[in-house]
C-alpha cells in the first residue's frame, strides 16, 4: 500500500510515462517528487515554475499535438486560478487533459484560506463532459489514474490526505457498503467521508453507498437504491451534487439532504480534522444532521 | 510559392466586411498574414492535419476578418463562407473556432491564451522528436497587457524553446504602451528579436525567418499608419 494518495499518484504516473504520449506538467508543486521521472523523461516531465495559467495553457498545446497531459498542483491554484485556461485552453479547443489536485477543501488547514479549495469540484462541474474521481483511499488512486490517462477526455482526480480505513477499488458506480433493506433511507458518501458516514449511521436504518466518481454520477444506481429519503455527503462544497441527484430523481417525490463543506471563510487554522468538525463532517456532526433530517 | 495579391485579398475582405467599418486591428494585421501564408508557413489545405505542418496560432482572435480572407484566398475555406460571416449558420464568428474552420489551429478571442498554447504545442512537437515544424503565435501589443503572456515569455526564454516564434503586431494600442519597445520584454528573457515595419513585406520575411533554433524568436511588426 502506498503511504499517501500523493505518493500513489507519483508512482502511478511514473508507470504511465512509459507511454510516449503521456506528459506531466507541473508548476513547482511536487517537482521534487517527480525529479527521477524528469531525469528519465526530460521532454515529458515539464515544470513551468510558479505559473499556473501557463501550466494549463501548455497542457492544451500538448494535447493539440496529440500528447496526453497530466497537470498537477494544489486544487485552488490548479482549478480556481487557472479556471479560464481550463475552460478555453482545454474544453474550447476540443482537447482533454488529466488534472490531479491535492490540498482540496481543508487538507492544508494550517495554511489558511489561500490554500483551501472546497469549490474545485463545483467549478469543474460548470464544464461539460468531465469525469471527476475522488478516491477515498491511497490504493484507489492507481487504477483511477491509469483509467483516465488511457482516455481522451478530461478528468479531474482529487487527492486528499483524508482517507477511509479500507479501499474500494471498483466504486465508480454506487457501491452498497451497508444495506438497511427495502425502503430505508439512502446515504451516498463520496470519497474519504465514508468512514465518518458509516460511524454516524451505525445504529440507524440507513443504507450507505460509496462512490469515488461523482461525475458522471451513477444516476441509474441512485434510482435503484433511493427511496424517499436521500442524503449525499461530499468532502467539498455542500450541495455540489444536489443538481444531478435532483435531476435523477425529478419524477419521484423525495427529500434530499446535501452535506459538505460550507461557503464561509472561517478564518481559522488548525488541522483538517478540526475543519471537518467545524463543517459538521465528522461522525458526530453527520449524526446530528442525519437525526434532524430523518427525525 | 504563389502569392496573394492585394487586389484578391481586398475583394475577399470586402465580402467579409459587407458594408461594415473595420478598425485598425483588421487592416494592420493584413500584411503580416500575407507574408506568413505566402512565404513562411509550411501549411496548405492538404496538410491541415499533418503532424509535421507548421502551426500558426492567431492569439488576437478579434483580428479575424483578414485571417478569414487569407484562409479563403489560400483555399482553406470556400470564399462563399465569407458572405455570411457571423450569421446564425456561419462557421466564421467574430472570433475563430478551431473545430469549425479548417486551418485554424486554436479557438481564440479572450486575450492572452495563444502564447501558452503555442509553448505547449512547441513542447509537444519536441517530445515527439519533430524538429521540422515551427510554431508561430500572433499577438497584439495591447494583448501583451495580459499577464499570462509574461508567464509564457519567461518560461520559453529560460528553457530555450527554439521552435517558437511570437509575432507582436504593434499598432500602438496598449493603453500604457511598452516603453523601450515590446521586444525588450522578450529579449530580457533570452529571446532573439527583430522589430520591423509591419507594412514592409521583405523586412517582415527576413524577420520571420531570422530565428536561430536555439532560443525563441519574436518579431515586432510596427504599424503606425492607417490606424
Amino acid at each position: 500500500m502506498s503511504s499517501t494518495m500523493r505518493d500513489a499518484f507519483v508512482t502511478s504516473t511514473e508507470e504511465v510515462l512509459a507511454d510516449p504520449r503521456t506528459t506531466v506538467v507541473l508548476a513547482d508543486i511536487s517537482a521534487a517528487a517527480f525529479e527521477p521521472a524528469a531525469a528519465r523523461y526530460p521532454d515529458r516531465v515539464i515544470n513551468v515554475g510558479i505559473r499556473e495559467q501557463l501550466m494549463v495553457g501548455v497542457a492544451g498545446g500538448l494535447a493539440l499535438t496529440g500528447q496526453r497531459p497530466i497537470v498537477h498542483s494544489y486544487a485552488p491554484f490548479l482549478v480556481e486560478r487557472a479556471y479560464e485556461q481550463i475552460k478555453l485552453d482545454l474544453d474550447h479547443q476540443g482537447v482533454g487533459a488529466v488534472l490531479v489536485g491535492i490540498g482540496g477543501s481543508y487538507d492544508r488547514a494550517e495554511a489558511g484560506r489561500t490554500h483551501l479549495g472546497p469549490a474545485d469540484v463545483a467549478l469543474i462541474d460548470t464544464l461539460h463532459g468531465w469525469t471527476v474521481h475522488v478516491p477515498g483511499h491511497p490504493d484507489e488512486v492507481r487504477p483511477l489514474l491509469r483509467d483516465v490517462v488511457c482516455g481522451q477526455d478530461s478528468a479531474y482526480l482529487r487527492l486528499s490526505i483524508r482517507a477511509n480505513a479500507r479501499a474500494y477499488p471498483e466504486a465508480g458506480d454506487l457501491r452498497v457498503v451497508r444495506d438497511a433493506g427495502p425502503g430505508a433511507a439512502l446515504l451516498v458518501a463520496v470519497g474519504p467521508v465514508l468512514d465518518a458516514a458509516l460511524a454516524a449511521t451505525a445504529d440507524r436504518s440507513v443504507t450507505v453507498a460509496y462512490t469515488h466518481r461523482p461525475r458522471p454520477f451513477d444516476t441509474a444506481g441512485l434510482r435503484a437504491l433511493a427511496g424517499t429519503e436521500v442524503m449525499v455527503v461530499e468532502p467539498y462544497l455542500a450541495g455540489t451534487s444536489a443538481r444531478v441527484v435532483s435531476e435523477a430523481l425529478a419524477d419521484r417525490p423525495h427529500r434530499l439532504l446535501s452535506l459538505g463543506v460550507g461557503r464561509e471563510d472561517l478564518r481559522r487554522y488548525g488541522s483538517a480534522e478540526d475543519h471537518e468538525r467545524w463543517h459538521g463532517l465528522d461522525a458526530a456532526g453527520l449524526r446530528r444532521s442525519v437525526d434532524t433530517f430523518l427525525g | 510559392m504563389t502569392t496573394t495579391t492585394a487586389t484578391e485579398l481586398g475583394a475577399l475582405l470586402d465580402r467579409v466586411r459587407a458594408g461594415r467599418e473595420f478598425g485598425a486591428n483588421v487592416y494592420s494585421t493584413l500584411d503580416v498574414l500575407q507574408v506568413l501564408y505566402d512565404r513562411v508557413l509550411r501549411i496548405t489545405p492538404a496538410t491541415v492535419d499533418d503532424p509535421d505542418r507548421d502551426r500558426f496560432l492567431l492569439s488576437k482572435g478579434h483580428a479575424v476578418a483578414g485571417y478569414y480572407a487569407l484562409l479563403a484566398a489560400r483555399g482553406f475555406v470556400p470564399p462563399e463562407w465569407l458572405d455570411d460571416q457571423g450569421g446564425p449558420a456561419s462557421r466564421l464568428g467574430d472570433h475563430p473556432d478551431r473545430t469549425l474552420v479548417p486551418g485554424v489551429e486554436i479557438g481564440s478571442g479572450s486575450l492572452g491564451h495563444g502564447l501558452g498554447l503555442g509553448v505547449g504545442t512547441a513542447l509537444g512537437l519536441r517530445a515527439q522528436g519533430r524538429t521540422e515544424p515551427r510554431v508561430y503565435v500572433l499577438l497584439g501589443d495591447a494583448e501583451l497587457d495580459e499577464g499570462s503572456n509574461h508567464e509564457a515569455i519567461a518560461y520559453a526564454g529560460a528553457t530555450g524553446l527554439g521552435n517558437l516564434t511570437a509575432i507582436v503586431l504593434d499598432n500602438r494600442s496598449a493603453t500604457y504602451g511598452w516603453p523601450g519597445g515590446a521586444a525588450s520584454r522578450f529579449t530580457v528573457n533570452g529571446w532573439s528579436a527583430a522589430t520591423v515595419d509591419g507594412r514592409d513585406h521583405d523586412a517582415l520575411h527576413a524577420a520571420l525567418t531570422g530565428h536561430d533554433d536555439h532560443r525563441p524568436h519574436v518579431v515586432v511588426a510596427v504599424v503606425t499608419d492607417g490606424e
